[in-house]
């Protein structure tokens, strides 16, 4: 490759080389956080259709009607395909109609409720997203979501069902008990990017099992009077929220909506600012992409991981906050994460680990969640298609070349 | 058996790396296949070996037309193929790579190892090879491994062999020891293809050479051709061999470096009780056969190896014990050996890699923010200063041919305040251009009154760089000599022999 | 910055001194330490009594019986010995040896025991057999993951396959036994459906296996997102299914045959082991095959051989004419089937039907069993056994009734986990390609 052909030498990195080659594990994590966050919209368009096309498959075998219908499918085919159609139509106009805008309601408020309520959902799962994209973005796998969540939510629910600190009115107890959540998830996720800096030990490994540690640890506080137990009960629950320590509405007394979700845009834009203008967000990608050379320009590879993952747990534990203290305020509850640390994992790939794309990723998979509710209660459908959708639109994006194939889409590597 | 390679082209994108090449090998004939890092031998090799398809031409075996579909055809038609990065699995004994895809079973798919050993033993008896079929591969010298690939390739009655740059890893003697056995080889029949750019080997063992540059074929030569000649040829233009430098000007002592021992994880002393000194205003090339503890030392200096005893002192104040943040920050510029692993993040722009050791604080940080407008007039004022082809500063580094790569490493390193600067391989794998370029930058560095430190395994950059050459073994100094020592006895003393007179 | 070597002698240095890392005595030290803590601070009184036989036994062993309180400060003292020992080795540049570990690992579990379960009585072949039922599914988990990473892919999608495989067990053995039992009679056609239902259950794990081995080792997708997101997509057409299909027809689809224990005679008559081991179900019976088959193929065969090159230097491989990708891509299906196989354990042999996520997490401690065990069938399944150990002692503790809360006990199998991973695998190897995508160019 000489430089008198320039054209040559900016196309591409020579495909032989004479030079050693690094060996393939230093390109891991490049090629890792290369899919993750390259890729390109049309792609994720066709990733979104090919999963939906697989529920509605998944909904058609299953449905009662449809599969009368097709024992006689050779005598009366219309039977069969009104049925099918009734299914389909049922479920995704309930799924719309409970995350978008209900077009059965009386008024306007009514009808836009159900968007409210996937903001709601989205909320948290922007948050952990967040959390979850940043620790990709520093070369981490965070599966800890669960584990962070539940401690994070365990500290913020102490602080917020305490009686003497809510004499200390809301400007003090709620960002008390915030604080205190997402101090609790920092750590947890600190502690795995410790052992991983400290040890080497695998953060997948480590942060599954902080997970089921995390949960017993709650599930211990929970079952002991004096501890986290809402007194007199024996039940594994806490007493409620203190109203001091509750996030607000955001729309009033008629929707569910509350301030946790100015909470995670807020961390969208923080996170965003972080990744690209700031210097410990630089480090950050920078060992992300290669660890090897970071250290070589100085940077504490280790200390790095500690940081970003206590930043990730941080934003985890804000999910979790965001429960305690505005979804569910009667208590904390064991299932309190109810799967959204795992969800988390889908929405940072969803949206390549970039703050806008996991913003937008958390809407469509909270419009899922909430328009999956009005499915299972009117069209009694299961709302577990919903994580089949879920984890089908990720495992496709996660591979373009199928979906092009799959849409015939031109391929990039011919540009 | 006679090879022949008809009109191969090789495609990737727009890249052309093979541009209908054609070259005959004949039964006992050495055929040398001479070309600059990145001409495209490596990748026509890879075709012949079925490692790639051609998009076009054809590889004749005695008059017979031959598709590869993989490695398995090709071996199965008689070529072996003695890898420069070796081929070997290292946590496998020399018996297990020797048969790997090759084995022998007896009942239940059961593995007869007895077979392969004493099939390692009769190649080795052959051919005066010690190799115990027992070892562990990666527990074996370099020069053994390449013999282990040599015998693998044997075993499997190979009657073309390619040899991919043999000797980038080899002492002088063992490159001695490797000629011969090539001649060994010749003689029983086995036609012999040697990719190198080494000039020097060529003369010695080639019956024919074909030049190829820019993935073309741009002439045949004579073994009797001179060094000048076969440059010219290779690289398309006269090639200046030499930097030109003056005498240093020399300072006082600035790095002091005694007793340093390196050692990793398992113990393993890497770098064992080594002592000098490099003065201010001078270069200090350290010589010497790749995996002789020159890595450990530099990594040493820098701050990031682990295991460290005994002292390593600039400018009087103590490096060793602190981290490389400190070390960089006192000033040291450091231009890695492999740039891809440790000198650059290749998905960062141009701009991005050229603040990588100066995230803290400084120049192109301020209250924790990147400050984007400063650091991308340097990037611009860098890429233009030290000629990097490429279209932006916002072009990702992984874009860059390795030569413009290198640039944005030494541009990076030596736009600190330096009180030192440490470059391991600074060429390696680089295009003759910017092979110029950055031994200029080197010596302009020399001559501003910094402390230099060169490690390379190229004798001729020692030498064309050199005020004092320090030649290593195994983790210890033989000799620190001077620039002008012959080539004979600086290689004598890479094999860890001092001779006499030298300190 | 530390090395032991002297700094002074210039060239005189050893070429290779011993560097020993402190991991192992801190964390000798730690357990001693909590232990003496809780036997401190929760007293116990009275003796403890290990059952060692059943009373179906040919030889009956005698009880034995010791004082609980006194007994868990001689297994202290003993473990505190130890930890000092390997501080003292350490310091001077020694590995703690094998025989040392293992004996302050025995000593601390009987004197965890016998603080524990004070006034009580463990019955120790109840306790040693139900650890090996609760292992099956974490040793099969365990070689199928070690068998694809040793090919180089890392399987995170175990837990899925033992779901997958569980649930088609279910509706498998469900559907097969009517007809099976109609013509066999009850307890052959039982025993011939159950069969199927795992042949069922090994296929099932395959299919999870294919979309693993499709996207990871055909489309170069990282491995460990396939992995957790094959399993949440497991999960979802699991769950989704069970509410659909499985739950509304629950007498024809959710109701398999069960798998009962079958004694060996005379392996069955060894005092203590034998009821532990040969008093089994078939599916126990065929894990000790699988076992054996396993490591014997993956050491001592050309098939071991060709798999291991791929996953530590796929191009080595690649260059001789081994092809990569086809070799991961059917050790990969083969490791599938292994995990689904384990699957069978949940709705074969304790509990006759299937349940939404019954699997609860069982695939990533099989994992971690895979890289306690460092990539070694053997070791895996000792490490499998572990976590079963530890599971099922959870279970007896909480039947006597212990000063330890459930919820630690509950999570002492994490814990281990989490310290074998930080602690003691430091030093181990993983195949040196596990993990990554092969592709040319």
């Amino acid at each position: 490759m000489s430089d008198d052909n320039a054209a040559t030498a900016q196309a591409s990195p020579p495909p032989e080389s004479e030079q050693p080659t690094p060996p393939e594990q230093h390109n891991y994590w490049h090629t890792v956080l290369r899919s993750i966050t390259q890729g390109n919209a049309l792609v994720a368009v066709g990733a979104i259709i090919l999963a939906v096309l697989v529920g509605s498959l998944m909904i058609l075998f299953t449905d009662e009607e449809v599969r009368t219908t097709f024992g006689y499918i050779g005598a009366r085919p219309s039977d069969f395909f009104a049925a099918s159609w009734n299914a389909i139509e049922g479920a995704y106009s309930a799924l719309f109609r409970g995350s978008v805008y209900n077009t059965n309601a009386d008024d306007f408020l009514s009808g836009i409720r159900p968007l409210t309520e996937t903001l709601k959902y989205a909320a948290p799962l922007i948050l952990a997203g967040l959390g979850v994209g940043l620790a990709f973005r520093a070369g981490m796998f965070n599966i800890g979501g669960q584990g962070q969540m539940l401690l994070a939510g365990g500290a913020a629910g102490w602080i917020a069902l305490s009686e003497s600190l809510s004499s200390l009115t809301i400007w003090i107890h709620l960002p008390l008990a915030i604080i205190v959540g997402a101090l609790a998830g920092a750590l947890w996720a600190g502690l795995a990017g410790l052992l991983k800096a400290r040890t080497g030990a695998h953060e997948v490994i480590v942060t599954i099992m902080l997970n089921y540690v995390g949960y017993y640890l709650l599930f211990f506080a929970l079952s002991r009077q004096g501890l986290l137990q809402q007194p007199g009960s024996s039940n594994p629950k806490s007493a409620p929220a203190q109203d001091t320590a509750i996030l607000p509405d955001l729309l009033g007394d008629r929707f569910n909506l509350h301030a946790g979700f100015l909470l995670a845009v807020a961390a969208v834009a923080f996170c965003w600012w972080l990744l690209n203008r700031s210097a410990l967000g630089y480090r950050f990608r920078a060992v992300g992409e290669n660890p090897h050379a970071a250290r070589t320009a100085g940077i504490d590879v280790g200390r790095t991981y500690v940081a970003a993952m206590l930043i990730a747990g941080a934003l985890v534990g804000l999910a979790g906050v965001n429960q305690v203290l505005g979804t569910v305020t009667s208590g904390v509850a064991l299932d309190l994460d109810s799967g959204i640390g795992f969800d988390a994992i889908t929405v940072a790939l969803l949206g390549r680990s970039r703050p806008i794309g996991i913003f937008f990723a958390g809407l469509l998979f909270g419009a899922f969640k909430s328009g999956g509710f009005l499915m299972q209660a009117s069209e009694g459908i299961p709302v577990d298609i919903v994580l089949v959708v879920q984890s089908l639109i990720v495992l496709f994006l996660a591979a373009p070349p199928l979906v092009r194939a799959v849409f015939r889409l031109p391929t990039k590597e011919a540009a | 058996m006679q090879l022949a390679l008809r009109n191969i082209t090789k495609r990737f994108g727009a890249l052309v790396a093979n541009d209908h090449i054609s070259l005959t090998v004949e039964p006992g004939e050495v055929h040398c296949l001479l070309g600059e890092n990145g001409a495209g031998k490596s990748t026509l090799m890879n075709v012949l070996y079925g490692l790639y398809q051609a998009d076009e031409g054809e590889i004749v075996l005695d008059g017979e037309v031959q598709s590869f579909a993989g490695p398995g055809d090709a071996i199965a038609s008689g070529i072996g193929m003695v890898h420069q990065h070796f081929m070997l699995v290292p946590v496998f004994t020399v018996a297990e790579n020797v048969v790997l895809g090759n084995e022998q079973t007896g009942f239940a798919g059961k593995l007869d190892l007895e077979a392969a050993r004493e099939k390692v033993r009769e190649i080795s008896a052959r051919f005066g090879f010690h190799v115990d079929p027992d070892a562990v591969v990666e527990d074996l010298p370099v020069g053994v491994q390449q013999r282990v690939e040599i015998i693998k390739a044997l075993s499997r009655d190979a009657k073309v062999l390619v040899f991919d740059e043999p000797t980038a890893v080899l002492t002088p003697q063992e490159t001695d020891e490797l000629m011969g056995i090539m001649r060994q080889l010749k003689s029983s029949g086995v036609g012999i293809v040697f990719i190198t750019h080494k000039l020097r080997e060529v003369r010695e063992v080639a019956d024919r050479i074909t030049v190829i540059r820019l993935g073309k074929v741009v002439g045949e030569a004579e073994p009797t051709a001179s060094n000048t000649e076969l440059a010219s040829l290779m690289v398309g233009r006269a090639v200046e061999l030499t930097v030109q430098k003056d005498a240093p000007t020399l300072g006082d002592d600035a790095l002091v470096v005694s007793d340093l021992v390196v050692r990793d994880d398992t113990g393993l002393a890497h770098v064992n009780g080594m002592t000098f000194t490099v003065r201010a205003g001078e270069v200090l090339c350290v010589a010497g056969v790749q995996g002789n503890g020159q890595t450990e030392l530099t990594e040493a200096l820098m701050g990031l190896q682990e295991h460290v005893a005994g002292s390593i002192t600039l400018d009087g104040k103590e490096l060793v014990g602190r981290n490389v943040r400190q070390v960089l920050d006192s000033g040291v510029g450091f231009v890695p050996e492999d740039r891809q692993v440790d000198g650059l993040v290749s998905s960062f722009t141009i701009a991005e890699n050229l603040m990588l050791d100066r995230s803290f604080s400084g120049p192109f940080v301020s209250a924790g923010t990147v400050r984007r407008a400063d650091l991308d007039a340097f990037a611009q004022a860098k890429l233009e200063e030290y000629d990097v082809r490429a279209p932006g500063i916002t072009t990702q580094a992984g874009n860059l041919s390795g030569g413009n790569q290198q640039k944005v490493v030494v541009a990076r390193e030596l736009s600190k305040d330096l009180r030192l600067l440490v470059a391991a391989q600074p060429t390696r794998g680089v295009d003759v251009g910017s092979i110029e370029f950055i031994h200029k930058q080197i010596i302009a560095t020399r001559d501003a009154g910094v402390p230099v430190v060169v490690v390379s395994t190229e004798l001729d950059e020692v030498v064309a760089l050199a005020d004092r050459i320090m030649v290593v073994y195994r983790g210890q100094i033989v000799g620190i000599v001077p620039a002008d020592t012959p080539r004979d006895v600086l290689g004598l003393m890479m094999t860890g022999e001092r001779p006499a007179g030298v300190a | 910055m530390s090395t032991t070597a002297p700094a002074s002698a210039p060239v005189a240095s050893p070429d290779r001194v011993e560097i020993v890392p402190r991991k192992v005595p801190v964390i000798l030290t730690v357990i001693t330490v909590a232990l003496a803590l809780a036997v401190a601070l929760g007293a116990q009184d009275g003796d403890t009594t290990f059952r060692l036989a059943t009373g179906k036994d040919l030889f009956q062993l005698p009880d034995v019986v010791v004082p609980a309180e006194l007994t868990a400060w001689i297994g202290i003292v003993v473990m505190a010995l130890v930890s000092v020992d390997s501080w003292r080795r350490q310091l001077t540049g020694h590995r703690t040896p094998m025989w040392e570990t293992a004996l302050y690992a025995v000593v601390g579990l009987l004197a965890f025991l016998a603080w524990a379960a004070a006034d009580g009585t463990i019955p120790m072949v109840g306790l040693l057999s139900g650890s090996l039922a609760l292992a099956v599914p974490l040793v099969f988990g365990a070689l199928g993951g070690v068998l694809g990473e040793r090919a180089g892919v890392v399987n995170i999608a175990i837990e899925g396959q033992l779901l997958f495989g569980a649930f088609a067990a279910a509706i498998v053995g469900s559907l097969a036994a009517p007809p099976l039992v109609s013509a066999l009679g009850e307890s052959a056609g039982d025993f011939t459906g159950a069969i199927v239902a795992s042949a069922g259950a090994a296929f099932a794990g395959m299919l999870v296996a294919v979309l693993l081995a499709v996207f990871a080792v055909r489309y170069f997708v990282e491995q460990v997102i396939v992995g957790v997101v094959l399993n949440v997509l497991v999960i979802g057409v699991t769950s989704f299914m069970f509410s659909q299909v499985l739950a509304p027809n629950a007498a024809t689809l959710n109701s398999p045959p069960r798998f009962r224990a079958i004694d060996i005679p005379i392996l069955g008559d060894i005092p203590l082991i034998g009821p532990v081991l040969f008093r089994q179900t078939l599916l126990v019976y065929a894990l000790y095959v699988a076992v054996a088959l396993v490591t014997f193929a993956l050491w001592r065969t050309r098939w071991g051989l060709r798999l291991r090159a791929v996953g530590e230097h796929p191009k080595a491989a690649d260059t001789v004419g081994i092809k990569v990708n086809r070799t991961r891509f059917r050790t990969v299906l083969l490791a599938g089937a292994i995990a689904g196989l384990g699957g069978a354990s949940y709705t074969l042999v304790a509990v006759s039907q299937f349940n939404r996520e019954m699997t609860g997490g069982a695939g990533y401690i099989a994992l971690a069993a895979v890289i306690f065990g460092k990539w070694d069938p053997i070791r895996a399944t000792l490490a499998a056994l572990l976590f079963g150990f530890a599971s099922q002692l959870q279970g007896t503790l909480s039947v006597i009734g212990s000063p330890v809360p459930s919820q630690f006990m509950l999570m002492l199998p994490y814990v281990v986990t989490l310290f074998a991973v930080a602690g003691l695998v430091g030093h181990s190897r993983p195949p040196a390609a596990s993990g990554q995508p092969y592709k040319l160019g």
